[in-house]
């Protein structure tokens, strides 16, 4: 499994690297949005990978970490609203500039 | 009273949300209760500046939940001093803006007073998770408020400022999630703990996440490879807002000055350290390029905005140099800075106001209407900015100096000692071409007390350093003393704090 997720993991961070660098206010967001993806499936894996482990304490010796659930979720949360506003910025931008460059010029005018 | 440390975080939090939930309020209503939240905060933090000077860490358990295990906020002497810096600034940026900067969206003061909950917070935090959230409420306010009243190129900065930082907060989760995985806990001094006796198979991972934050910490100070956003949003932003960031980039230094003192400090073994010697050449290299780009500004705003970089530059030397004597000179330079840094870019939206058309731009324009208060004002910040006696920078800068070891000293003097003679010719360069070139009648316009006001009051700041030199330099010195000394942090863990 841990070779699974790492590789998803890479796949999710490099494409999110790549859109970015397009430039464009759409690719861009999309690239955002799967770093952010990538971002939060790491932090749930420093919980460490384990299937059916109780999250309390006591029921076994092994025992879930409940913690990066907590922090994937503050994640979410603040990556959404990030997100959201980006799409305004860029429908924003759209409209002041005329153009989807995040330069906010065509490149080479 | 136990409850201190937190009244900086709810006095604007729920200031913010009021002011939000009675958006549709009458502007005069509105600017008289963020100007109070703001000005209240002002004896608050001289009240946690005077709780912090008996040289105890006091620790707020939020919730009582009690650390590691709950969220804490750490007060001591260092962030109490930065809360009343914001304070002082944020007051007089505010009424500044209360002169019609804040007429152009309902939901300016919200916004201002939701940026200063995440700047206070940022301060004030124990914990590296929760310093990620208060980092986000600040940016995301400081998004709203670099954007307020529009404009193609605010859009323009505003674009590459936000994804910028939201690329900086992948990494920061990222570098905070490699902590958590590594060391299995987020407090500041339990890391701390922990580091210094992690296994040594760990070290490359634990170096590999300190470089990850130092990289977000250095977008958001604008250290050298990262700092090409600033100059563009600092000079596109209005004068209130501009003022205001002047104590952004000093969060970021905050945060590399915790994450590398306390995490990565002397206790850290084989990790102590970390960063320095990479900073310290980034630091110079930080100074030659505000230098570079302040000579080459032809407009006002962008000029200071480079000035703000180097600013930057001087303050990572200090910290790179890791002495006590160098970290207490880069304090009360950073006191200096903020301040002096702040009025300039109000001074300068009151000088752009006069000259119509032609703004900040470094151009022949029209006669200005007060020419030599204007140009009295902006003599006194330039020669404070540049480093000349007998003002705060000059004092800043010679501690600074006087704090280089000889190895050090080789490379400091030179690049600082350049740097001031380049500042003062871009500055002197802008202030002939504003007040001893005009070339046009004068614009007929009212003038504004109350801006003037504000704009005195923050410049005044340069005296003041200099008059209470000898107060405030024991006070820095006790601050580096308390940083450079880890036990009491470590012991927050412990029980007893």
């Amino acid at each position: 499994m841990e070779a699974l997720f790492a590789v998803t993991l890479g796949v999710l961070t490099a494409s999110g690297i790549y859109l970015i660098l397009q430039a464009r206010i759409f690719p861009v967001v999309l690239g955002l949005t799967l770093l952010s993806y990538a971002v939060n499936l790491f932090l749930f894996a420093m919980g460490r990978l384990a299937g059916g482990v109780p999250a309390v304490i006591g029921r076994s010796a092994e025992y879930g970490d409940p913690l990066p659930q907590a922090l994937v979720l503050t994640a979410i949360v603040i990556g959404f609203a990030m997100t959201a506003f980006v799409v305004v910025l860029a429908l924003r931008s759209l409209g002041e500039t005329g153009t989807d460059h995040v330069d906010g010029r065509e490149p080479g005018k | 009273m136990m409850h201190a440390p937190i009244l900086p975080l709810l006095l604007p939090l729920l200031m913010g949300s009021l002011l939000l939930l009675g958006h549709r309020l009458e502007l005069p209503l509105k600017r008289l209760l963020s100007l109070a939240a703001t000005w209240s905060l002002v004896p608050l933090s001289a009240w946690l500046v005077w709780l912090a000077g008996d040289d105890q860490l006091r620790v707020y358990a939020l919730g009582d939940w009690q650390p590691p295990f709950g969220i804490i906020l750490l007060l001591d002497r260092l962030s109490a001093m930065l809360l009343l810096l914001t304070a002082v600034l944020a007051g007089f940026a505010l009424l500044y803006a209360c002169r019609g900067d804040d007429e152009r969206g309902p939901n300016f003061h919200a916004l201002f007073q939701f940026q200063l909950l995440g700047i206070n917070g940022a301060f004030l935090t124990g914990d590296l998770f929760n310093l990620f959230v208060f980092f986000e409420i600040l940016l995301i306010s400081s998004y709203a408020l670099l954007l307020h009243g529009n404009g193609a190129e605010r859009v323009r900065a505003g674009m590459h400022y936000v994804v910028l930082n939201l690329l900086g907060s992948a990494l920061f989760l990222l570098g905070v999630g490699t902590l958590y995985g590594l060391l299995g806990t987020l407090n500041m001094a339990d890391l701390a703990a922990r580091v210094a006796v992690a296994d040594a198979s760990q070290t490359p991972l634990l170096a590999a996440a300190g470089y990850l934050l130092l990289t977000v910490f250095a977008l958001k100070a604008a250290i050298l490879p990262l700092y090409f956003w600033l100059p563009r949003a600092y000079a596109s932003a209005s004068a209130p807002v501009a003022a205001l960031f002047a104590i952004m980039t000093k969060v970021g230094l905050y945060a590399i000055l915790r994450v590398f003192g306390l995490i990565y400090g002397s206790q850290a073994g084989e990790l102590a350290g970390l960063a320095n010697e990479l900073l310290w050449w980034l630091a110079l290299l930080t100074i030659a390029a505000g230098v570079v780009g302040a000579l080459s500004a032809r407009n006002l705003q962008r000029l200071l905005a480079y000035l703000v970089v180097l600013s930057v530059g001087v303050l990572l030397a200090g910290l790179a140099m890791d002495s006590q004597t160098a970290l207490a000179a880069a304090l009360y330079y950073l006191l200096h800075s903020t301040l002096i840094g702040g009025a300039m870019f109000l001074l300068a939206d009151l000088v752009s106001r006069q000259r119509g058309a032609e703004g900040g731009d470094l151009t022949q324009g029209p006669s200005l209407r007060q020419p030599l208060l204007l140009g009295g004002l902006f003599f006194l910040g330039a020669i404070s900015l540049a480093g000349l006696p007998p003002f705060s920078g000059f004092l800043g800068k010679l501690m600074l100096l006087r704090a280089a070891e000889p190895g050090e000293a080789l490379w400091l003097w030179p690049v600082v000692l350049v740097a001031g003679l380049g500042m003062l010719l871009a500055l002197s360069r802008a202030g002939s071409a504003l007040f001893w070139r005009p070339g046009g009648d004068v614009i007929e316009g009212e003038d504004d007390r109350v801006r003037l006001f504000a704009t005195i009051g923050l410049l005044l700041g340069g005296p003041a350093l200099v008059i209470f030199a000898a107060p405030l330099m024991a006070y820095v010195e006790a601050t580096a003393r308390q940083l450079r000394d880890l036990a009491p942090y470590l012991n927050i863990i412990g029980g007893g704090a």
